[in-house]
């Protein structure tokens, strides 16, 4: 006997698809990849529609699924997910761009971004965070992404990759450092 | 990194301080670091302030991860 689907649970899964695919780009630069994975949640979550219980949202649900299925993509294109495209942009030190004196002390002091806990929660503040993610070279902005998102350890990032440790962390280095600098640039200093 | 800071193995500048900050987020930092970088932020004007930005932002990636997650 196949299990009993809900007569709306498909429309209910195909709602989320945006979510999911916004969610799969960022993550995986990559528009083709982001289709697969969000395809194959999708029909691993009507082929087991059971395993959805009362106990998670749907969005929470598929999220979770997703996250999977974004890992499987990775460890399968390792390889071109970890190869920088080569541009001078992905090789620079954003700590360089910094205004630091020949001492190695501030120039400038960096500016008090001020406490902006309910800011943090604007749809505004959230698009900025899409447009500085995407706006990463691609490999920093996957691996930073694996961190922030799939919040994995440096370790299983790694394990994951087949990435050294020290390569690992210099791509995170810059792309928090590049992060910071858009983030100032857009919200911080824009407002 | 001039003669004075040589001479003290604890001693940091900004700029070695900045990138200790941002490996925090990524990493656990061996006690003699941070060991320094505690005692950088405890005389210095401008580390502070960079500190609290990473905080910000560690705050609003928590925010960015669950947007969308929580508005059915």
């Amino acid at each position: 006997m196949p299990p009993q689907i809900p007569t709306d649970f498909e429309q209910q899964l195909v709602e989320q698809r945006s979510y999911l695919m916004r969610f799969a780009c960022l993550q995986l630069r990559n528009d083709a990849w982001a289709e697969d994975a969000v395809s194959e949640t999708i029909l691993a979550a009507l082929a087991k529609p059971q395993a959805f219980g009362a106990r998670s949202q749907l969005k929470t649900w598929l999220v979770g699924i997703l996250k999977h299925k974004i890992i499987d993509s990775m460890r399968q294109r390792q390889r071109e997910v970890t190869l920088d495209s080569g541009s001078d942009d992905d090789s620079a030190d954003p700590l360089e761009h910094m205004a630091f004196k020949a001492d190695g002390h501030f120039a400038e002091k960096p500016t008090d971004w001020g406490n902006p806990e309910q800011d943090l929660k604007s749809h505004q503040f959230m698009a900025i965070m899409d447009a500085c993610t995407q706006k990463l070279p691609a490999v920093q902005g996957r691996l930073f992404l694996m961190r922030e998102w799939l919040e994995m350890s440096s370790e299983e990032i790694c394990k994951e990759l087949g990435l050294t440790s020290t390569n690992l962390y210099v791509q995170l280095h810059r792309a928090r450092l590049r992060l910071r600098e858009c983030l100032e640039l857009n919200w911080f200093a824009a407002r | 990194m001039n003669a004075l800071m040589r001479k003290l193995p604890l001693m940091r500048t900004c700029k070695e301080v900045t990138a200790l900050v941002i490996a925090r987020e990524d990493r656990e930092l061996p006690l003699a670091e941070q060991l320094a970088l505690r005692m950088h932020m405890a005389i210095c004007k401008a580390c502070p302030t960079f500190e609290r930005q990473v905080m910000t932002m560690r705050n609003a990636m928590k925010q960015w991860r669950n947007y969308g997650a929580d508005d059915e």
